[in-house]
């Protein structure tokens, strides 16, 4: 008679990392539907061209590493990593952005560090950063939403405006930008910021087209979508409730009190909340189970931190929105508070209780 | 003769003071934006070492070693003066282009690393090879670095080049690519770091290969390698 010895832990999980990865891309899914609706095709392209360049580094690097190249792309982490930049950058940047953007995610801040589970940075945020810094222009090109623009786009012109920097028809990206009344619109977060910069109050500022709703025209729909693909993802435990919290909490607490504080120049926290990246970088990008934080404390402190960077940045800050700093930012502070906030062990007195 | 040939070896190659010491990085990284400000500060290093290498073998005998690093110090500071002056005046606008980084010529562990762990110990002759050699294998990692950074960033080779050789060489200019926009992270200090780091990886990677091909490497090293004092 024998008996089957295991060893621990004996409680198992039986997601695999293809299926968790899998789960967090399918959650974008709402995000990009609402994105493509609004705001033009683009954001399709560059998803196509940040998957085949996210698969063919992946494939070369590991060739030149000497190892397996299916199972690792079977992982769908290169996958996730593509599809998280290429929803991040502007959808009519140029195809080159990406691609550059895309490799460098892989290569450099991947598989540089050994790969998947071994990188110090979350990649997408890490390239993004790469992209802002080197090529300020074509990443802060971004169309206002469909219903503003004065041209139409067709999905082709998509493809026409990525590949050659000119729409089917011949527009110019800048073109393109103008409203029907031939002024440029930027991102609610940027035109905000320069109005508060030539000294307009907020509500003046809100008064544009830009911001037909209280978070801009546009993205509160967005937000919201990214919002529901990550509470669906709580849901089914793919991610920890506590770093989305946190980043969203810390936001809104902190633009509450600053909005009170001066209520024409700070933007209140349900702009903050529902303007730019918040939901997809609370939900998304803050919680790469590789580069957060990961005992539960630590994710609170974590997710507090890329908050206070967030709002810090978004409001005396250089750039309109942060997220990216935030996160990378955050991500090297992760070994300190894992550090600090190790859980106590099984059957061990915490260290106050023993003196 | 076998001793010059070890010196080269060492200078240009094995012992790196760019890629293998690690010394001097703060120049190397700053001011490897372009070929033309590399191949400045390398030959203001190069020659501030090769003095300071002699002048310190000179004098070797004559310091007491308890203050030695003081007139090390020294030497390399009235060097630096010079060579700084000369800059100046005759191509003052790669002076303008390098700034604090001539002065800071001073601080580069490279040069005094050179003076104590060699220079202090061995004749003139030797002294001045290994000053010449250690030189030049500085200035070919902040040429190889800066052509990276200038093709990468601008795309183009030996830009601005007429600003230290004279007007002739504005004919060096090559323009690799023409880009409408610069990749400008080439150009600013990350770049110089991932450039770097691309750098040392690629020199360990052929020094792997080498070794495979000779099974038997035998390495004559007898000088203390003199690595943790980076800028």
């Amino acid at each position: 008679m024998s008996f089957k010895i295991a060893s621990s832990p004996h409680q198992h999980n039986q997601r695999s990392t293809a299926h968790i990865m899998r789960l967090v891309a399918l959650a974008c899914l709402p995000g990009i539907a609402v994105q493509a609706v609004l705001f033009g095709y683009g954001v399709l392209v560059q998803l196509v061209l940040a998957i085949v360049t996210a698969w063919v580094s992946e494939a070369l690097v590991l060739k030149l590493r000497g190892k397996a190249v299916l199972p690792r792309l079977k992982d769908n982490s290169a996958l996730l990593t593509a599809v998280l930049l290429a929803i991040a950058i502007p959808p009519y940047a140029p195809w080159w952005i990406i691609v550059i953007g895309t490799a460098f995610a892989i290569i450099m801040v991947k598989q540089l560090y050994g790969g998947l589970g071994n990188n110090l940075f979350n990649p997408a945020m890490a390239a993004y950063v790469l992209l802002l810094v080197s090529f300020p222009l074509q990443m802060t090109q971004w169309l206002p939403p469909l219903s503003l623009q004065s041209v139409d786009l067709t999905p082709l012109d998509a493809v026409c405006s990525i590949f050659t920097h000119y729409s089917c028809s011949g527009f110019s990206l800048s073109q393109l930008q103008a409203n029907i009344d031939g002024i440029t619109m930027a991102t609610p977060l940027d035109t905000l910021r320069t109005d508060l910069g030539r000294g307009l109050t907020l509500d003046e500022s809100l008064n544009r087209p830009v911001f037909f709703t209280f978070a801009g025209t546009g993205w509160l729909w967005v937000n919201l979508a990214y919002l529901a693909g990550g509470l669906l993802l709580i849901q089914q435990k793919v991610i920890s409730w506590r770093i989305p919290l946190a980043v969203i909490g810390s936001l809104f607490v902190l633009s509450a009190i600053a909005t009170l504080a001066a209520p024409d120049t700070v933007a209140g926290p349900l702009f903050h909340l529902f303007s730019g990246g918040t939901m997809l970088a609370a939900f998304f990008i803050a919680t790469d189970p590789v580069s957060a934080s990961t005992t539960n404390k630590g994710r609170l402190v974590y997710g507090a931190l890329i908050g206070l960077l967030v709002f810090l940045i978004r409001n005396f800050g250089g750039y309109p929105d942060a997220y990216a700093f935030a996160v990378l930012l955050a991500n090297m502070a992760v070994p300190l508070i894992d550090y600090y906030t190790r859980p106590r062990t099984y059957g061990h007195r915490p260290r106050s209780e023993l003196k | 003769m076998s001793q010059f040939k070890e010196l080269t070896l060492q200078g240009l190659w094995k012992n790196n003071p760019g890629l293998v010491q690690l010394l001097g990085l703060c120049p190397l990284l700053a001011v490897t934006a372009t070929v033309t400000n590399a191949l400045g500060l390398g030959a203001a290093t190069l020659l501030v070492l090769l003095g300071s290498n002699i002048a310190v073998s000179l004098v070797r005998n004559h310091v007491a070693s308890e203050i030695r690093i003081p007139v090390f110090v020294l030497i390399i500071a009235s060097l630096v003066t010079a060579v700084q002056l000369l800059m100046n005046a005759y191509t003052y606008d790669l002076y303008l282009s390098l700034g604090i980084f001539i002065p800071l010529i001073v601080t580069n562990c490279a040069i005094i690393g050179r003076a104590e762990a060699f220079a202090s110990k061995n004749p003139v002759l030797p002294s001045a090879i290994d000053a010449i050699m250690m030189g030049l294998g500085f200035m070919l990692v902040l040429l190889v670095l800066g052509a990276m950074r200038e093709v990468l960033g601008q795309g183009t080779l030996f830009d601005g080049a007429d600003l230290l050789l004279g007007d002739w060489a504005k004919a060096l200019r090559i323009e690799v690519f023409h880009a409408d926009s610069h990749f400008l992270l080439a150009m600013l200090p990350p770049g110089a770091f991932l450039g770097m780091g691309l750098l040392i990886a690629l020199k360990n990677v052929i020094d792997n290969k080498l070794k495979q091909r000779q099974a038997v490497e035998k390495g004559s090293i007898a000088r203390a390698r003199v690595t943790g004092a980076a800028q």
